[in-house]
């Protein structure tokens, strides 16, 4: 049976669905950019600067690992792009080139590559970089010292922080309508609030993200507040404004929806996101930080293997003796 | 089929119905080439009973080794040019005679003569296989006996019309086919399952109608009785353990119409695929090399492109156009090299589009890291590798491309060479 012709031959199935993981990521990250451009629009080129670096940076370091590692070129899966891009969007507009860099060094080599690159990252990358830097550099996340230069028009201070300090009279001037435009100081990519849900719709309808992380820890926080908010309104603001402000909406459409560090079974992603949004709240309101979305879902990506464990029985499963 | 544009749902794929196919089975004229083979065990390929310049008639039964019992049925009049020894998937081997047919069929008379009573004697002396079944054993069990018979009259695979168009075209002989069968299985209980296009074609076999949903994978047969019977297969045993078989509508009315015409089945219907998607229904002798049916469908298959028997999901790949049509061959897939995607090495990023696709509910983002790394007795232990129903749906949704079937398969392979299977089932 010798053939003089050669047929490609491989084992089943012989179609696909035509997905691919450069489409994905950069997808996620055309649905980040309404955030991205609003926080640019704001800043000006502080911002502009900030975001482009950080791109850069982490696709260079990923090169870098790359060759490092001996492994293949893996910058065009947009992966890269897109932890620099989020990590960009947690910075305040005034951080300085040696942070951006840095940030970008520990998203892609602490937070992904040393542990054997896309897929086996246990933690979101960009979240490792900043809770790293936020933790060493203390005055770095202060949005109120680092904008300190900046007034656009509205009530030029971090909510979380005001609230932190000066409990709900503080924040009673956020409007949720502002909030919702932006019109309150924060990071470049997390204070417009209609951008990222509407990013973040746009994401699970085409089923880029999987909608029980993101709902789940939406009602999370919700209920949480509303909780904390029904047993002392003084000091503890409604569910409205911690939806509203801080990480809350970027950490639900676009942070702890990685794949890597996140569950895939239906139920642990309830868990999941409902746990994370709890402690998102739980920190900022009894916790010493202003802001607790970064630690509420690094706690949760440590935990997601062990919550991944809940699943469906398989089909014909534990019944050999039937 | 490329995802949808908003995709919030795991992907549903439709079986496609002999409306797409059209009604007609075109019959290909006869090669002048066959080539039988038979699957068989290395070690009991010994005493080679037939050799080159033998002549066969059409119908007469062929015992390739005097130490075994298998045969095969020839299904033309001609001589025996060449024999050869050809392995195929998995390691498993075959024995394969060419024969030159000539110009006319002269008829065995042995079945006609001596074996035209319906029982399980002559059926297991007679058809070494029907269409869809290369076994018939497993049907016909002195112990413990089948007590229910599932009739299929979907396909198994997308784009395959090959059991619909039997079943359309043949329903007269349904009801005899059913009667046979009953008579040789002594099984009661037939149930035959229909897609809802070919409900009265169903129920001109004079048995109970279950019209099932075309949406893939509902045909594979663990889902079938799953969805009819209720039964909940145990993944380490097989549906005749249970008592359950499935067999196709194809199979029933060939075996029907042996027995009322006198002649063993030495046609087989079946569905070629061609590059722009198009399934057209044909008839073909069993041998018929693949080569022959595509020219004459006018389908020109060049290097690169590729070639499958069976249907996009589950096929399997062949490497030659000289590769016969054998009685379980359904179809044959041939792709463009445009079409072909290739599989890739990267690692799995837990995205979990595989185990929303997956009807068997198995953790496939845990099973494809052990499978990687060849721990198969952990995957079957820990992440229920034998539970897998083998759609391919898997492999068909993973953004990274990673060729999770194929992986699959290694491992239910890897676990029988070692004994595994038999110590779970026992």
């Amino acid at each position: 049976m010798d053939s003089p012709t050669l047929f490609v031959s491989s084992h089943a199935p012989y179609w696909h669905n035509g997905s691919s993981l450069s489409v994905k990521n950069y997808h996620i990250m055309i649905a980040a950019l309404p955030a991205v451009i609003m926080g640019i629009y704001q800043y000006g080129a502080p911002a502009l600067g900030v975001a482009a670096l950080s791109v850069s940076a982490a696709m260079i370091w990923e090169l870098l690992m790359n060759f490092v590692m001996k492994r293949p070129v893996s910058i065009g899966d947009g992966s890269a792009a897109l932890t620099g891009l989020l990590f960009a969007m947690l910075l305040p507009a005034t951080a300085p080139w040696w942070i951006v860099v840095l940030g970008a060094f520990l998203a892609i080599v602490v937070g992904k590559q040393i542990y054997g690159g896309i897929g086996c990252n246990p933690l979101n990358p960009a979240l490792v970089a900043i809770a790293i830097l936020f933790l060493s550099w203390k005055g770095l996340l202060d949005f109120d010292e680092a904008l300190v230069d900046y007034d656009l028009g509205f009530y030029m201070v971090y909510p979380l922080a005001a609230l932190k300090h000066f409990g709900t009279s503080a924040v009673s001037d956020f409007s949720v309508a502002g909030l919702l435009m932006g019109q309150c100081s924060g990071a470049i990519g997390a204070t417009f609030g209609l951008g990222l849900v509407g990013g973040g719709i746009y994401l699970i309808l085409r089923g880029m993200i999987r909608w029980e992380i993101s709902v789940s820890f939406l009602a999370g926080v919700f209920v949480t507040a509303l909780l904390f908010n029904l047993s002392d309104s003084e000091k503890y603001a409604g569910p409205l404004f911690h939806l509203l402000t801080g990480y809350t909406l970027i950490g639900a459409f676009f942070l702890a929806t990685e794949d890597s560090s996140s569950p895939v079974n239906f139920v642990p992603m309830l868990i999941f996101g409902a746990c994370a949004g709890f402690l998102t709240v739980l920190i900022r309101n009894i916790g010493a930080f202003v802001d607790g979305t970064v630690f509420a879902i690094l706690m949760m990506n440590v935990a997601n293997p062990l919550i991944d464990k809940i699943r469906p029985k398989a089909l014909g499963r534990g019944m050999s003796h039937a | 089929m490329k995802k949808p544009f908003f995709s919030l749902t795991k992907p549903k794929l439709s079986y496609s119905g002999i409306d797409d196919t059209g009604h007609d089975i075109q019959e290909i004229p006869p090669s002048d080439r066959l080539f039988l083979s038979l699957k068989c065990k290395k070690q009991d390929m010994q005493d080679l009973a037939v050799s080159t310049g033998n002549e066969v008639r059409t119908g007469q039964r062929l015992r390739p080794f005097s130490g075994m019992e298998a045969y095969l049925t020839s299904p033309a009049t001609g001589v025996i040019t060449d024999v050869s020894f050809v392995t195929g998937y998995f390691d498993q081997s075959f024995v394969s005679f060419s024969v030159q047919a000539g110009q006319r069929d002269n008829w065995d008379a042995e079945f006609e003569q001596t074996g035209m009573k319906p029982d399980s004697e002559n059926v297991l002396s007679f058809f070494s296989g029907l269409p869809w079944i290369s076994d018939l054993t497993p049907l016909i069990r002195k112990e413990n006996p089948l007590n229910t018979i599932l009739v299929s009259g979907l396909d198994q695979d997308l784009l395959v019309a090959t059991n619909q168009l039997s079943l359309k075209n043949g329903a007269e002989h349904l009801a005899e086919g059913i009667d046979c069968l009953q008579k040789i299985t002594g099984v009661n209980k037939v149930i035959v399952a229909v897609p809802p296009s070919l409900r009265s074609e169903g129920e001109k076999g004079g048995v109970e109608v279950k019209v099932i949903e075309p949406v893939y994978p509902y045909a594979i047969p663990r889902l079938l009785i799953k969805q009819i019977l209720g039964i909940t297969a145990p993944a380490s045993r097989r549906l005749e353990d249970l008592g359950v078989g499935v067999v196709s509508a194809e199979a029933v009315i060939a075996l029907g119409q042996a027995f009322s015409v006198g002649k063993p089945p030495i046609a087989k219907v079946l569905t070629v695929i061609n590059k722009e998607n198009r399934p057209i229904g044909v008839r073909a002798r069993i041998g018929t090399p693949v080569r022959h049916i595509l020219e004459s469908l006018h389908i020109t298959v060049t290097e690169g492109d590729r070639m499958v028997f069976g249907g996009p999901m589950s096929g399997s790949g062949i490497y030659s156009a000289e590769m016969p049509i054998g009685p379980d061959t359904d179809a044959i897939l041939v792709q463009d090299k445009a079409q072909v995607i290739p599989a890739s090495s990267d690692p799995c990023i837990n995205c979990g589009e595989c185990v929303r696709a997956c009807p068997a509910r198995l953790p496939v983002n845990m099973l494809i890291r052990l499978l990687e790394n060849g721990l198969y007795e952990e995957a079957a232990q820990q992440y229920d590798l034998l539970s897998c129903i083998e759609c391919g749906l898997c492999s068909y949704v993973c953004i990274m491309r990673i060729p999770i079937f194929h992986y699959i398969m290694l491992g239910k392979h890897e676990l029988a060479l070692t004994g595994y299977l038999e110590e779970s089932n026992g």
